[in-house]
Parts: C-alpha cells; sequence; structure tokens
C-alpha cells in the first residue's frame, strides 16, 4: 500500500489549477488531484465543496474553465466523456442509471452488445457478466431483472457495467450512502481485490470512518480548493475533519469514528426517560401503501413517551418514508391508527395534527421542507401561517418578528429574514426548517434525515437541539440512513425491514454489527 | 450591473441610429384636392378571392381611372371595426366603405356623429325597431345590399337542368339569415324548372368559422355527391374549397360563389354565382367624385347587374345551348318582374 | 433590507428593458424592410395611440380587458397552472353579463344592475374556469389540454346559443341590454368622445390592487404561491393542494370573464360573437411580460394595447403583420431575456453564502 503512493513514473491521474464556476458559483477554485496507479483514493469534503465538480471534469461531462489534466502522463484537458470511456475512466453515480426492465446481462452490455449473426447474443452476454463477475467478486446473477435487484445489487451491477467497458479507473460516487453495514463490507473487499489487481479507485465520500478503513491515500477539499493530500496510515480522523471543516471540531469517542457530535447535554445514553410519563404518541398496526400501491408500512406498532428518542435504523426504501409521511398526515393510512398526546389522529389532516402537536422535519428539505424562493422569514411560518393572520391578512409584523428570533435563536446565517431560502447554504437552510419545527410548541417531533448532506457544524448544532428537545420532555423519532447518528441520540432504536420493526433494542445494546444483521434481514426477530 | 447598463446602452445607441439611418420613408402620396376614400375590410381581410378582394379591385380600378386616394385598413379584432371607421372618419375622407354587414351597427352610430362625411356598406343590415319596422339608414349613408336571391335563382335552375338527377345540393357556410337567402333563392330556382327536383342543403356550421372550414366542406359535399347529387352550390367562403376538392374528386359540378370561382377547379365548377361587390364599390367612389352621392338603400339584383352567373369561353361547354336559352329567359322574367323570388326559406 | 429592494426592482425592470429595446430594433429592421422610415413610423403609432385623446381612449379600453385576462392568466400560473381558457372564460363571462342585463328591466338602476352584471361575468368565468380545475383535481387531467378544449366547446356553444336563439337578425349579437351600462369615460371628460373607453378600467386597476392583495398579503394567496413553487413542500406545510388548484382555477376564470364587462357593459351593451378578439390568449403574453406581478401585468397590458391601437393607426404604411410579429418577438424577448439578465445581475453582485 505504501509503495503504491510512491510516486513512480507518471500518476495515473493528475489534476492541476483546476477553475470551474457555474455563474456566480465557483465550485473550483485551483483545485488539484493526483492519483497514484493501484491506489485507493478518498476524495474528502463537506457538501459544496467542489468534489463532484472535479469528477465531472475528469469523466470530462464538463470542460474546466482553467488548469491542466493529465491522465496516465497524457495531457487531456477539456476532453469529452467518450474520451474517457476510451481511457478506461468509469464513474459510478450516486443515482443508478440502470433499465429496471432489462436483465442484469442486457444492462452491463448495454452499448456494446455482442452480436451473433446480426443479432444480439444474449447466451454469449451471460458468459461474459458471469466470468466478468466471477472475476472481480461482484456476485451478481444475469438473467434477473434489475428492478427486482436491492440496492446493493444494483450497485455492483453498476461496477459490472463500468468495468465491462474496460474502466481501470474507477470513480464512484458516495456509493455508500445507500447500503447497510454488511453490503458495505462487501464492497470493501471487491474494491480491494480491484486495486490488487492493478485497478485505481477514487471515492467520493463525507463519511471519515470510510476512510480511514478503506483508503491508501486521502485528498481534502473545502471551497473548490484542495486543502490537504495526506497518507491514510498517517492521519487521524480529527485531522482530517480539521481539513474539512476548517477549524478544529470536537469529536466524542464513539463518534470518533464516524458521525461528528458533541456532547453538549450529556450523551441521549444513559438517561432512560422516566417510566411514569405517558407514551406521547401511539402507533398501532399501521398500515400504509406506496405510490405504487404496494404495502409499504405492514402493521407496524411503537410508543414514544416524552424525553424519549426512539430511532429507525434501516437501509433507505423499507418503508422509512412511507412510515413518516403516514405519521405527519402526508399519505393515507389504510389501517391502524394514530394518537398523539391521547388524541386520535388517525384520519386527520396535516394542519389539524400540527394543532394535536406533531412537528416534523421532512427529509427532503428542498422538495418538502422549503418553499426555495420564499424568503427565510416566510418559510419559518411554513405550515404556521393561519397563526400569523390578522384580520384576513398576513401579519408581516410577526412574520419578521418571528423571524429576527428564530434566526438569532437558530444561529442562522446570513441573518438576513428577507433572502430567499434557496440563496442559503444547505446546513443554514436546514436550521430554518429545524428553527420552524422546534422553535414552537411541540410534543412531537418527526426527525427525517435531520442532518443529511448539512455540514459538520450544522451537525453538531442539530444534535445538540435534539438533545435539548429530549431533556425539555419531547418525543422525537429519529429516521436516519447513519447508523451512528441513530446510535448516538436515540434511546431505543428500532430496525425497519420491508415494511416491519424487526427489531426494537435500546441503544445501549444495540452494535452496528446486530443492527447490520437485522437490517439486512439476515436475522429476524420479533419486535420487542 | 455595469455590463447590463452597457447592453442597454449599446441597443439603445443601435435602435437610434436605425431610427434615423432608415431614410424618410414614402410619405403618404396623397394628391391633393382630389377625393379621399377610406375603405376598411372584413375581419378575413385581403386574400379570400371573393367578398374583401372584390371591394379591393373595385376600388382599385376607381383609384386607377377615376384618380382618388385610398386607404385600406384590416382591423384585427371586434372593437377595432369601429376604431378603424372611426380613424377614417376623423381624417376627414369624403368616403368611409365598411365591407360587409358586420359593420352596419359602427356605419350606422358613425354617420350620425360625421353627418357631412358619406359611408357606404356593403351588405349592410337594416335595423328593426320594438314593432318590427324596418329603420332606414342615416341620410349619408349608403346601404349596398345585393339581391342575392336571384343570382341564387338563376344557378338553381342552371343546377337543376345540367344535373339531370333530380337531387340538387347546396352547402351553406354559417347558418344564418344572410346566407339563408342564397339558400331560398336557389330553391326557388330548382322548384321553377323541375319541381319534383329535391334540394339538399347543409350547413358547415353555427359560428363564423364555418366559413373557413374546408374539410368540412368536403365532407358534406362527399355524403351528397353520394346520394346521388350531380350539382353543388355552395355559398360559404372557403369553406367551399373543400366543395371543390369533391367535385374534383367525384367528377361532379359544383357552382362557385361571389366571384368567378372557375380556376379553383377548372372543368367542374359548373358557373358562380357572382356579387358585383367591385363594381358596386367603383359605383359609389364615383358618385362621391362626382358629387352625386346619396344616402339610402342601394340594392343590386339582376336588373342593376349586381349579381349574375359566369358564362364565358371556359364555362361555355358545360352548359348546353338549350339551358342558356332557358336562363336568361328566366333573368328576363326576374327583370320584368314577372318572376319573384323569395329571399327567406 | 434595502438592497434587497433594490435588487427586486433591477430583476423586476432590466430584463423588459432589455426585451423592449431588442424588440425596437427587430421592428425598425421590420420597418425598413417595407422601405419605410422607422422613425416616421414610430411617430405615427405614437400620435395615433398616446398622441391624442381618442387614441389613448382606445388604449385604455383595449388594456382594460388585457388587464383582466393578464391578471387571471398570472394568477393561474402563481398557482403552477396554466389557463390557457381565458378566451372562452372571456367569452363565458360576457355572455352571462349580457343575459343578466337583458333579463332586468330598464327601470333597474345601475347601482343595483351593474354589480349584478358583473355577479354574473364573474360566475360565467368562474365555472368555465372551475371545470378544468376540477378534473385536474379529481383526475389528473391537465389543464393546459382541458382548456383548450373547453375553448372550442364553450366558444362553440355561446355562439349557437346567439345564432339560434338570441341574435338581432343580420348580425352577430344580442338585442341591447336593458340595464347595467358602465358610463363611457367620455361622459366626464369629452375629450375621450368616440373611444370606447369607459369606467370599467377602474374595476380593472381595483382588480389588480385585490389580486396584488390576494397574492401576497393573504394567507391564501401565501399558499396559492406555495402550491406553484412547490406543490409538495405546500402540502407538507398543511396546504390542500387540490384546494389551491381548484380555487386559483375558479378565481382566475372569474377574473377573466369580469373582462367581458368592458365590452359588453362598457362598450357596445350586447354579447358580440367574436367580441373576445384573442385578448383571452394575448393575455398570456401580458401575464409572461407582467412577469405575473399585478402591476407588472397593468403595464404589459397598456404595453400590448398600444401596440393593438398603434398597429392601426400605422396601417397604411406597414401592414398589419408587422404590428403581429412585433408582438411575438417582444414576448420571445422577455422570455428569453428574463433568465439570462437576471443570471447577470446576479453574477454581478457577491454570491451571498455563509
Amino acid at each position: 500500500m505504501t509503495a503504491s503512493s510512491v510516486p513512480t513514473g507518471n500518476p495515473a491521474i493528475r489534476m492541476t489549477g483546476i477553475e470551474k464556476a457555474f455563474g456566480s458559483v465557483r465550485a473550483n477554485r485551483g483545485a488539484s488531484l493526483e492519483v497514484q496507479q493501484g491506489e485507493i483514493h478518498a476524495l474528502v469534503g463537506e457538501n459544496g465543496a467542489g468534489k463532484s465538480t472535479l469528477m465531472k471534469i475528469l469523466g470530462g461531462l464538463q470542460p474546466p474553465d482553467a488548469g491542466t489534466m493529465e491522465v496516465n502522463g497524457k495531457d487531456v484537458t477539456g476532453w469529452s466523456t467518450s474520451d474517457a470511456i476510451r481511457a478506461g475512466i468509469g464513474v459510478v453515480h450516486q443515482h443508478f442509471m440502470l433499465v429496471p426492465t432489462l436483465t442484469v446481462a442486457e444492462n452491463i452490455v448495454l452499448g456494446m452488445e455482442p452480436v451473433k449473426g446480426g443479432r444480439f447474443d444474449y447466451r454469449k452476454a451471460v458468459d461474459e457478466v458471469k466470468t466478468l463477475s466471477h472475476n472481480t467478486g461482484l456476485e451478481v446473477s444475469p438473467d434477473r431483472k434489475v428492478a427486482d435487484l436491492s440496492v446493493g445489487e444494483a450497485q455492483r451491477v453498476e461496477i459490472l457495467k463500468t468495468l465491462f467497458r474496460g474502466a481501470k479507473i474507477l470513480v464512484l460516487d458516495e456509493p455508500t450512502a445507500v447500503l447497510s453495514p454488511p453490503e458495505v463490507r462487501d464492497l470493501w473487499t471487491v474494491l480491494r481485490g480491484l486495486r490488487d489487481a492493478g485497478g485505481t479507485i477514487i471515492l467520493i465520500t463525507h463519511r471519515l470512518d470510510e476512510v480511514i478503513d478503506i483508503s491508501d491515500t486521502i485528498t481534502v477539499m473545502r471551497a473548490g480548493q484542495t486543502v490537504t493530500r495526506l497518507k491514510t496510515t498517517e492521519t487521524t480522523p480529527s485531522e482530517i475533519a480539521k481539513a474539512m471543516v476548517g477549524r478544529d471540531v470536537a469529536l466524542t469517542s464513539r463518534d470518533e469514528a464516524g458521525i461528528l457530535t458533541t456532547p453538549a447535554h450529556g450523551g441521549a445514553i444513559g438517561q432512560p426517560p422516566r417510566d411514569d410519563e405517558a407514551s406521547a404518541i401511539n402507533v398501532t398496526n399501521l398500515c400504509v401503501l406506496g405510490s405504487r400501491k404496494t404495502i409499504e408500512v405492514d402493521g407496524v406498532s411503537f410508543s414514544i413517551r416524552a424525553g424519549e428518542i426512539l430511532g429507525i435504523a434501516g437501509v433507505e426504501g423499507n418503508g422509512q418514508t412511507e412510515l413518516i409521511e403516514a405519521l405527519a398526515g402526508l399519505r393515507r393510512i389504510e389501517s391502524g391508527s394514530v394518537r398523539i398526546d391521547g388524541k386520535d389522529v388517525t384520519f386527520r389532516n396535516v394542519g389539524e395534527r400540527r394543532t394535536a402537536g406533531l412537528s416534523h422535519i421532512p427529509e427532503d428539505r428542498h422538495r418538502r421542507g422549503l418553499i426555495l424562493d420564499y424568503s427565510v422569514a416566510d418559510n419559518l411560518v411554513l405550515g404556521l401561517q393561519a397563526d400569523f393572520v390578522d384580520k384576513g391578512l398576513l401579519d408581516t409584523d410577526r412574520i419578521n418578528a418571528n423571524a429576527e428570533a428564530q434566526i438569532k435563536a437558530f444561529d442562522i446565517r446570513p441573518p438576513v429574514a428577507g433572502m430567499p431560502a434557496r440563496n442559503l447554504s444547505g446546513g443554514n437552510q436546514q436550521k430554518v426548517v429545524v428553527a420552524r419545527e422546534m422553535g414552537g410548541a411541540f410534543t412531537v417531533l418527526l426527525a427525517s434525515q435531520p442532518t443529511r448532506g448539512v455540514d459538520v457544524g450544522a451537525i453538531e448544532f442539530i444534535h445538540s437541539r435534539l438533545r435539548e428537545a429530549r431533556a425539555a420532555g419531547k418525543a422525537i423519532l429519529l429516521v436516519s440512513a447513519e447508523l451512528n447518528e441513530v446510535l448516538a441520540l436515540a434511546d431505543r432504536v428500532a430496525v425497519m425491514y420491508r415494511g416491519k420493526f424487526v427489531a426494537v433494542v435500546p441503544a445501549s445494546e444495540a452494535s452496528e454489527e446486530s443492527l447490520g444483521e437485522y437490517m439486512t434481514g439476515t436475522r429476524k426477530e420479533s419486535a420487542a | 450591473m455595469r455590463k447590463l447598463l452597457l447592453v442597454a446602452l449599446t441597443l439603445l445607441v443601435v435602435h437610434a441610429a436605425l431610427l434615423f439611418a432608415g431614410g424618410r420613408g414614402v410619405a403618404q402620396s396623397s394628391k391633393a384636392g382630389a377625393t379621399n376614400v377610406g375603405i376598411v375590410l372584413d375581419v378575413g381581410g385581403r386574400g379570400d378571392k371573393s367578398f374583401n378582394d372584390g371591394a379591393y379591385a373595385g376600388a382599385d380600378s376607381a383609384a386607377r381611372i377615376l384618380g382618388p386616394n385610398i386607404r385600406f385598413i384590416e382591423p384585427g379584432e371586434g372593437s377595432d371595426r369601429e376604431a378603424g371607421l372611426r380613424l377614417l372618419a376623423a381624417e376627414k375622407m369624403n368616403l368611409v366603405v365598411g365591407v360587409g354587414f358586420i359593420f352596419s351597427d359602427d356605419i350606422t352610430k358613425l354617420a350620425n356623429e360625421y353627418p357631412r362625411t358619406s359611408f357606404a356598406c356593403v351588405d349592410y343590415a337594416l335595423s328593426v325597431d320594438d314593432k318590427g319596422n324596418v329603420l332606414p339608414p342615416p341620410p349619408n349613408v349608403a346601404a349596398l345590399k345585393f339581391r342575392e336571391e336571384e343570382g341564387s335563382f338563376l344557378v338553381g335552375a342552371l343546377a337543376a337542368l345540367v344535373g339531370k338527377s333530380k337531387k340538387v345540393g347546396f352547402v351553406g357556410g354559417m347558418d344564418i339569415q344572410l346566407i339563408h337567402k342564397f339558400e331560398a333563392g336557389y330553391r326557388a330556382g330548382v322548384k321553377q324548372v323541375c319541381p319534383d327536383c329535391e334540394v339538399i342543403a347543409q350547413y358547415a356550421g353555427v359560428t363564423p368559422d364555418a366559413f373557413k372550414n374546408p374539410g368540412k366542406g368536403k365532407e358534406l359535399a362527399l355524403s351528397q355527391y353520394q346520394s346521388g347529387v350531380n350539382v353543388i352550390f355552395h355559398a360559404s367562403g372557403s369553406t367551399g374549397l373543400g366543395v371543390f376538392e369533391a367535385a374534383r374528386l367525384m367528377n361532379k359540378l359544383a357552382i362557385g360563389v361571389d366571384a368567378d370561382q372557375y380556376d379553383e377547379a377548372p372543368g367542374h365548377i359548373l358557373t358562380s354565382m357572382v356579387k358585383g361587390v367591385n363594381n358596386t364599390v367603383y359605383d359609389v367612389i364615383q358618385r362621391v367624385q362626382t358629387g352625386t352621392f346619396k344616402g339610402g338603400i342601394y340594392s343590386f339584383g339582376l336588373k342593376e347587374g349586381g349579381v349574375g352567373y359566369v358564362y364565358d369561353n371556359r364555362n361555355k361547354a358545360l352548359i348546353p345551348d338549350s339551358v342558356r336559352a332557358r336562363v336568361e329567359q328566366l333573368r328576363q322574367d326576374i327583370i320584368a318582374g314577372r318572376i319573384k323570388v323569395p329571399s327567406t326559406r | 433590507m434595502n438592497t434587497r429592494t433594490k435588487e427586486q426592482l433591477e430583476e423586476a425592470l432590466f430584463p423588459p428593458l432589455v426585451a423592449l429595446l431588442v424588440a425596437l430594433i427587430f421592428g425598425d429592421l421590420l420597418i425598413m424592410s417595407y422601405g419605410q422610415s422607422p422613425a416616421m413610423v414610430y411617430k405615427l403609432l405614437l400620435q395615433g395611440t398616446w398622441g391624442n385623446a381618442y387614441g389613448f381612449g382606445q388604449v385604455l379600453y383595449k388594456s382594460t380587458t388585457l388587464a383582466f385576462t393578464g391578471l387571471a392568466v398570472s394568477l393561474g400560473i402563481r398557482a403552477g397552472l396554466f389557463n390557457v381558457g381565458a378566451e372562452s372564460q372571456l367569452a363565458a363571462g360576457g355572455f352571462l353579463a349580457a343575459l343578466v342585463g337583458l333579463g332586468l328591466s330598464p327601470a333597474v338602476p345601475g347601482i343595483i344592475a351593474v354589480p349584478l352584471c358583473m355577479i354574473a361575468a364573474a360566475a360565467g368565468g368562474g365555472i368555465v374556469g372551475a371545470i378544468p380545475g376540477w378534473l385536474k383535481v379529481r383526475f389528473g387531467a391537465h389543464e393546459v389540454i382541458v382548456t383548450i378544449m373547453l375553448n372550442f366547446i364553450v366558444l362553440a356553444l355561446l355562439n349557437y346559443i346567439v345564432a339560434a336563439h338570441l341574435h338581432v337578425p343580420e348580425t352577430l349579437h344580442t338585442p341591447e341590454i336593458h340595464a347595467g351600462s358602465v358610463a363611457t369615460l367620455a361622459s366626464i371628460i369629452p375629450a375621450f368622445h368616440g373611444s370606447a373607453a369607459n369606467f370599467t378600467i377602474l374595476f380593472a386597476l381595483i382588480a389588480a390592487s385585490v389580486v396584488g392583495i390576494y397574492l401576497f398579503r393573504s394567507r391564501r394567496g401565501f399558499e396559492l404561491r406555495a402550491v406553484g413553487l412547490q406543490p409538495d413542500a405546500a402540502e407538507y406545510g398543511g396546504v390542500s393542494v387540490g384546494g389551491v388548484w381548484l380555487r386559483a382555477m375558479t378565481i382566475s376564470g372569474a377574473i377573466a370573464g369580469l373582462g367581458g364587462i368592458n365590452y359588453v357593459l362598457g362598450y357596445k351593451h350586447y354579447y358580440e360573437e367574436g367580441f373576445t378578439g384573442g385578448a383571452g390568449f394575448l393575455g398570456i403574453a401580458v401575464a409572461l411580460v407582467g412577469r405575473n406581478h399585478p402591476l407588472g401585468v397593468v403595464l404589459a397590458a397598456l404595453f400590448f394595447a398600444t401596440l393593438s391601437q398603434g398597429g392601426l393607426a400605422i396601417h397604411a404604411f406597414v401592414p398589419k403583420q408587422m404590428v403581429e410579429v412585433l408582438q411575438g418577438v417582444v414576448i420571445l424577448a422577455v422570455a428569453m431575456s428574463v433568465p439570462e439578465v437576471r443570471a447577470v445581475l446576479r453574477r454581478a453582485r457577491k454570491p451571498v453564502t455563509a
């Protein structure tokens, strides 16, 4: 590993002084990247640090405004996507680009189908895919339809697809976001195998545990610039985090290898809520249909007491979204009941549930949580608009006063109430949502992916707010794709798999390993 | 910001340059002392191959032969009709002509406001008071009306005599009284020469669009031809183009309207019931120029040469001499008042 | 806050300005291609419109109808709906207003008759607007398709009723209404004599203010705009998206319908087949150029009315099609310049992200 990171001859990739601007946003400001052949190189940085832009330039999707790039010693500045593919660069995007109605083999050979007598030779395609799959350790069954695959399998198909096209340099954009821990481990095995066979891998991520686990070398980007280049064996998570954020970040020992949180109000674990408190939200036998009329939430029951955080772990797409939407009143409940503070709200609409004491941080702030073209002030009353009416008209004075107070309380920057939410950074946008949902009175909070795509500073802030709310006796249902986040915040953890709670355990007894088995369905146990 | 101001400024300079680089332009070539005539065409405008083009042709030949200054306006929408007339009246035109019945109300109103200006309206619709009495137009309005039923009568007779199938067809445009005049005269003409003939009359619709729906015209004509009709008379604007298309397709005959429409389907146009819009417009301009203009109702029928049918070298072969003689006799009978042609169904 | 207002103003004013200049230059070239002098043609155009009281009155009259249809379309767009049916809503409004005006006794005073006719006009347009709204909510039918089809259906139906049952012989219009006429501007300002300008313009201005207050100051408007921008977020915010769609289409139709009183009560005092003359469709352009803001819509209505009336004045020198081409160019120029110019403006400013 160390041998490969010593520059010998030409590096596989050398990008220097890359500049790229989109309108007023300078995504890359003299960024550089050097990747040796046969190494796993982690490209880390906060959201918006310019990682994806740099990779788009590498893949030929966009030309750089300035700077040079070399692949295997040849100047390839400003090449096209087809040039990049021919030179052996394969990019696996976060969103899969597969045809769901075709089989695995068909998807992999799409565009370069083996032909016999002018017709597509499907058997040969299957054989070729089998060979490739066997050689790389990427296990798939070539005859299955992509639509029937799990996310992890689909990702393997994507990787095989690029390898089939002769990729020698593999770029993976946040590959683990959709995977369960065991699937992540499998992926690591495959990547190490590819590296040992001489392949070069660039891994885009913002998760420090993965970086330490898998990479040989690390490039840290911040605000469009390359801040530092580190050898994994010679650095620590704190050092990487500091480079990413540009200041010291307090890491708890538990978070050291994972999500960054501060123990602002004491750890969540070890302070079980008092038993005499009644449940703030009570859900029985909830069944919810998905958009395609399939059962997505299948008889889920649980209750959360005041001052308790119930965390839901699970691979995305196992019904968490539908569960939260049903609880929030955004999706029809087929059967079962929901009670908030003892009041049955099963058939109540969004507004009535809010009145009953429900708050909701939605998983997608850009789609649901904010109206991006509305001002911060207006966004801070979204859902509460009925409360800010005076003589039939919106009470602008009170809306603005509310905005000033919330901006101050939640440290929303820049502190300009009239600015469109669109112009805020991701972290500050999320703070607007959090301020609105947690800045007023509420009994139950649904917090769905509350720290997704926000920077480390905002994560700290939101976590401490969640802990404060817990301490103030609120009941919180936390859904997060970050297992570490669930473990760090929740009192109890429920694992959701195929629409059911397959396990509910106290957080103190849960570990990534044990939860991982439930998440992938390898271990099944009736919910506590 | 500065860049943008620069762009705006550049555009402004270019515009200013063009404004004056454009030269003085062709000023209105009005001859001093000549009669000024303004003509407002119907919404259909020029190029309709019948009504508006007829008015234009009449005014055009008047301009060449008699020498008045003529301005045309084609209004775009309903409220522009009055605006167009008013614009011309306000410019102290000697004569303002509205082409089409749709101008009737506006011309009546303006004529009262501009009593010194002469007005003329083609197909002027007379208004009726509460008791049903016909109100005369204002004294400075020449209401140019046509007795289309008389021309239709003749082509009806022609259709029945040439068609020989005891069935003749009629395709109207919009189902309104004005077009009913055509149908009524046509029916009467058919019955005159062939009492047991059947007239199949159909209309393309109840909206003005019915005057510009060739597809519908073709559809109606095809079904009529298929039911045994050999000759169809249309009074339906450009919808008639569909009738001609059907005639070509089925190798049958059709009769044109307003102007000589032989060229639309040579060999298949038996004749056309022509309406002398050009002549009447020419005539009214001449009257104004010679100071003999008088308001009132001008009715143009066979006698005045305001309506008629086409018989020339091109369609001669389609009309046997005996038929021609019979129809000419009918024409004399109408002119002499021996036959009264009904104008309502 | 102050710089923000200034920025908003810049973003509101600059795009149409640049677009106007582009269109003007295009117009110059067009006029020159007819061998005329742009300076003279523009001079005539202005003389025929803002240059004399009559022409100005005509501009006011035309902009009144356009303001109503423009407001209607813009309110729909604010809710994320593209109402292409303003034409038939306008016609239906005019028709019902005429029916009520015909049905009332001449003895009914204007103070009662006019509001009754206006209610009828709003109801007529509102019903025609509500149908696509309801179909969208209930069956997911796309409002563009439905409004287009309704244009055919409603216009044909009205024409049939008028042509078959209600028209004065030898015309395409109904008898004159007995009660409910709106006074002409000429009755107060004699200089407007002869022009169609009437006090309906006051109603248009009131409508614009009410729409402005509704959109930007009321809770319903807050919710309506939220639905237009991000329906999912609005739903999250407790807004019934379907309810807003139905309401927005109904109000939009009602506003377009009110435009009918300009012709029926204010000008001719009867319903005439084809009186809409494309004002409903031009309302789309008015809304676009007016940036879906009531004030912008009023200004854009004035602008398009000027072009339309001016087209008549320069008719002797350039064909009327030229004015139509010019209108198209303005619309295109605005559509293209809005994002372009705004991007330039934003680039010029410091990026404001923390």
